[in-house]
């Protein structure tokens, strides 16, 4: 069987599956919707929350851009797993105490007020909308490679196919398919990574393979052998990176920080029913996500060494399939400049004539090993599962912000339980079309925000929940100061470096690298945000009001574990 | 302060000291381990592993995970202590 009709086989088998589970649980009230009734187990909410997290950037591109960034790549692995401690520590057990739906929900309660409320929700909204965008397009390129349908085609199946679950089950259809997707991605991940580290070292973990002897009778080690390759071909040793020290600090923290200050990542967390629960869940899912992360530097260093040998100096003409199929994508381009027919892979830009997107290292990993037809459409199956369970995960934020925050808390208080939902399915419908159409229309910025998305998060939630839980006395008007001034300090600072618009346009941002603040990108400003933001609050805060007694006891109540209630409404 | 109170805060400090401890153990493998030191630490090597590069792309990731579920077996002892579990 051709490796087409392997993938419409899996991912058939996928959908199907998924479609069954949405109708199986269907929410039937707004707890159900919004918090899949409460009574999730640890494990399943474990490997939801897996699901959840680990997107089409953790499956498709991580690895990719580690191969190219060699240690580089670090600030993702540790950036994007150290903030499960973060996470585990600091924030989930003690909004699973308080037991409300969303995370304006915390933040206005807790500060009093409903201009709280409207600053965080447009926060989750900023986040979750660029973050969503990033899946769609995730979606439509597996289908455009794997289906050989047009990449537009791909985007609408997929909107479909979340609208379906997302509306209808809510975050309890959300929650079991994501089970579902967990298992797919991670054994469509760890199939090819098990074959290749067999193939290049004779080591079935590829955790250990990657610092194991060459296969070839050398006794090389392969990071050595792979360290000497690209130094040859006059990139940085792959063992160590370009980026300055305090650089990748930033980064790494801003990615952190920011894991843990994701919306649709903390509402996970209400949905198990006791403190405890949060704590272990936390565990799990971090547990469960390690397998995927430590794998990923592994696939990414076998990935780049099995391309360069592949390709390098190479006859153009005696490319093998998956070359030229990837060409057509646009995602690989050869650029003939010295004329000699074969490709020169080189660090120096003036002689390099081969280009190849981050994207398409895990996706073409499988077929570049050489590997079976039905890895091959694993991959896009398992490609799938984590685009389309993210962005489940994100609608559900952007609806229950909408139907709960604003129309319920706001707007509206006297909604009905059910005009509710409706609402909230509404806004689900409204915000998969949107998020459709800039996944066929991406604008220019989508990769750029989705990337500072993190930064975002980092620099208005996190400090504003630390020190709701952590500090008794921080009152409302600390907390939104430090929210607005971190965000806006973000903003300013990433449409400053990244699209250079106060300096005429985007061909100024090369140039303007040299002026970073302490020498650190837009993508590790968020660790600046955030500090500033705490040391805002704090400031503010001495010279207005206490909260109010009654909020005191609040925090104080939410640091105890026990008598946790199911998450209510109020 | 009432006996409940009391024995509130004694919760709350005990459930700060660990955050404390686990904490620095996270920012010593990341951010030195990982990042700071990591140029000193590559001169050992494990295998075909330079021990700074191994921290930065393995190893804090393993202790991470260790951490989060000692944290869950610190905590439900405390709580078992204080008489919170259920």
């Amino acid at each position: 069987m051709t490796v087409q009709t392997w993938t419409y086989i899996l991912v058939g088998i996928t959908f199907a599956l998924y479609i069954g589970i949405a109708i199986w649980s269907r929410a039937g009230s707004t707890k159900e919707f919004y918090v899949a009734g409460g009574g999730v187990s640890p494990l399943a909410n474990g490997m939801a929350t897996a699901a959840d997290w680990m997107s089409a950037a953790s499956f498709i591109s991580m690895a990719g851009i580690i191969s190219f960034a060699g240690y580089d790549g670090s600030v993702y692995l540790m950036g994007w797993t150290g903030g499960y401690v973060l996470l585990a520590l600091l924030l989930a057990p003690y909004l699973r105490k308080f037991g409300k739906f969303t995370v304006p929900d915390f933040i206005g309660d807790r500060y009093y007020s409903n201009s709280a409320r409207m600053v965080a929700v447009f926060c989750a909204l900023l986040v979750s909308f660029a973050y969503v965008a990033g899946q769609m397009r995730g979606v439509g390129l597996v289908f455009s490679r794997f289906l050989e349908v047009d990449i537009n085609t791909g985007v609408v199946i997929g909107m479909v196919i979340v609208l379906f679950y997302a509306v209808l089950g809510g975050m309890k259809g959300i929650t079991y398919t994501q089970v579902a997707q967990y298992c797919v991605l991670i054994f469509a991940f760890m199939v090819p990574a098990i074959f290749i580290s067999i193939q290049m070292t004779g080591n079935p973990i590829p955790q250990l393979g990657m610092g194991s002897t060459v296969n070839d009778g050398s006794g090389m080690y392969l990071l050595d052998k792979l360290d000497g390759l690209s130094t040859a071909l006059g990139f940085n040793e792959y063992t160590n990176g370009s980026k300055s020290t305090i650089d990748v600090f930033a980064i790494t923290m801003a990615l952190m920080v920011g894991t843990a200050g994701l919306p649709h990542v903390i509402v996970r967390f209400f949905t198990v029913k006791r403190v405890k629960d949060a704590r272990k869940s936390a565990g799990l899912a971090l547990l469960l996500i390690a397998i995927l992360y430590t794998a990923a530097p592994a696939v990414a260093v076998f990935a780049r060494t099995n391309m360069i040998n592949t390709v390098s100096n190479r006859e153009y003409a005696d490319m093998p399939d998956w070359f030229t199929k990837w060409e057509k994508t646009k995602l690989i381009k050869f650029d003939d400049k010295n004329g000699d027919g074969k490709i020169q892979y080189v660090a120096d830009k003036a002689k390099n004539e081969l280009t190849v997107d981050n994207d398409i290292m895990v996706l073409a990993n499988p077929e570049i090993a050489n590997l079976p037809a039905w890895v091959i459409a694993l991959v896009a199956a398992g490609a799938l599962a984590a685009a389309l369970s993210t962005a489940a995960g994100l609608l559900l934020v952007i609806s229950a912000s909408v139907s709960h925050d604003l129309i319920k808390k706001v707007f509206n208080p006297g909604i009905s339980e059910k005009g509710e939902l409706w609402a909230a399915r509404g806004a689900a419908t409204v915000a998969v079309v949107i998020a459709g159409y800039f996944g066929i229309n991406p604008p220019g910025f989508v990769a750029a925000v989705v990337a500072l998305a993190f930064g975002l998060a980092a620099a208005s939630f996190f400090p504003a929940i630390v020190l709701g839980i952590f500090y008794k006395k921080m009152n409302k008007e600390g907390a939104i100061t430090g929210m607005v001034v971190g965000i806006s300090l973000m903003i300013f600072y990433i449409l400053k470096f990244k699209f250079g618009v106060f300096d005429g346009g985007k061909g100024a941002v090369a140039g303007l690298t040299k002026d970073w603040w302490f020498g650190i990108s837009p993508e590790g400003f968020g660790t600046i945000a955030m500090i500033v933001n705490f040391v805002v609050s704090i400031m503010v805060m001495q010279f207005t009001p206490s909260p109010p007694e009654k909020v005191q006891e609040i925090v104080e109540d939410i640091r105890i574990p026990s008598g946790v209630g199911e998450a209510v409404d109020h | 302060m009432s006996d409940k109170q009391k024995k509130a805060s004694a919760y709350w400090r005990e459930n700060v000291r660990y955050l404390f401890i686990l904490l620095a153990i996270w920012f010593a493998v990341s951010y030195g381990a990982g990042i700071l030191f990591k140029d000193n630490l590559d001169e050992i090597k494990i295998g075909g592993f330079k021990l700074g590069f191994w921290f930065a792309q393995q190893g804090s990731i393993y202790v991470f995970v260790v951490l989060i579920f000692v944290y869950v077996r610190l905590m439900n002892k405390l709580d078992k202590k204080y008489g919170y579990n259920e």
